[in-house]
């Protein structure tokens, strides 16, 4: 029981150090890995609680996925730079979300803390914890049995949530029409187009005027083939 | 010494869910508000699990299974979208976006 308290008692102040570190550290990517530090806490305490799965759903998923996506859009964005606190568009706003986390937090506490020690409620009958069964084996046979419908229905979203960031995240353009291009043309245009930009950025500025007559022709293709690939 | 029971679990995930509410209403970077929605999904997630152990039931485990689900989703399409508007205008935060304010 006492290595129980200390585990908890350091992944609890893990988990509230990351969050504070969420919300409170002015670098998005120090608020970041402070996300990862919080998501690690929680996948200890669900190995803690038995669940095992979870946990490694959580650490794979959670910290390995999706904390690095966020990473990925601060870099791409650029935005890796202090926010600035000057400025508060509506008035008192920071005072009166502070006093909506008092509340919140008072409310959950005195719900959680006036029941006294035990949770209230029916254990369950149907999807019991069995001790001598491994978790992940209870955690399939109760999601592709009572939750399958639900289940099917969360590949539909997964596929609506890709669909949807493809077409939020693409730049508006005209396609390459690779009707233009019988076999083999398009990747022999590229070829060109790339040694020509490849000849350009050789050729010294001095040597330039020397070689003015060769320089003529890599340039001219490649207007040529930029015009093609249009 | 205190024994280690439920309570314990369940007042972590309230405090973990009211910093996460915190940050969500006072930051402006959406990224970080993002982030902050995460820290309240966990606090659920944690709540959901503590109950799963205490009520000796495995569906509550089934629900964070799906709570993951939809929060990868959310975050997909979230970025997306922040992508999407910083494109357009660079250093954008939440308070710039208030073309649909009535």
């Amino acid at each position: 029981m006492r290595v129980e308290m200390f585990t908890f008692l350091l992944t609890a102040a893990i988990c509230l150090g990351g969050s504070l570190g969420v919300v409170l550290l002015r670098n998005p990517v120090h608020n970041a890995l402070s996300l990862v530090a919080t998501l690690f806490g929680v996948a200890v305490l669900f190995i803690q609680q038995g669940a095992y799965f979870l946990a490694a759903i959580q650490v794979i998923v959670y910290a390995g996925a999706i904390v690095i996506l966020f990473l990925f859009v601060i870099m791409l964005l650029g935005v890796d730079r202090a926010e600035g606190f000057d400025r508060e568009p509506i008035l008192g706003q920071r005072p009166a979300a502070v006093a909506a986390g008092v509340a919140i937090l008072g409310l959950s506490l005195t719900a959680l803390l006036s029941v006294g020690a035990r949770v209230t409620g029916q254990a369950s009958t149907l999807a019991a914890i069995d001790g001598t069964e491994p978790n992940i084996n209870a955690l399939a046979k109760v999601l592709f049995t009572d939750y399958v419908f639900a289940f099917e229905i969360t590949s539909v979203l997964l596929t609506v949530a890709v669909v949807g960031a493809v077409v939020l995240s693409r730049k508006a353009g005209p396609a390459i029409d690779l009707a233009e291009f019988p076999d083999g043309t398009t990747a022999a245009l590229m070829q060109a187009k790339h040694e020509a930009a490849f000849e350009e950025l050789e050729s010294e500025p001095e040597a330039e005027a020397a070689l003015n007559t060769e320089d003529e022709t890599p340039e001219g293709e490649a207007e040529i083939t930029e015009e093609a690939l249009r | 010494m205190l024994a280690l029971n439920e309570t314990w679990y369940l007042v972590l995930a309230a405090m973990i869910f009211t910093i996460g509410a915190v940050g969500l209403l006072t930051r402006k970077n959406p990224l970080v508000m993002f982030m902050c929605v995460e820290l309240m999904l966990n606090a659920v997630n944690l709540t959901f699990v503590t109950f799963s152990k205490a009520l000796d039931d495995i569906a509550g485990q089934a629900i964070v299974f799906f709570v993951m689900v939809v929060a990868a989703a959310e975050v997909v399409v979230g970025l997306g979208i922040i992508v999407a508007i910083m494109r357009r205008r660079q250093g954008a935060d939440a308070d710039d976006i208030s073309l649909m304010r009535g």
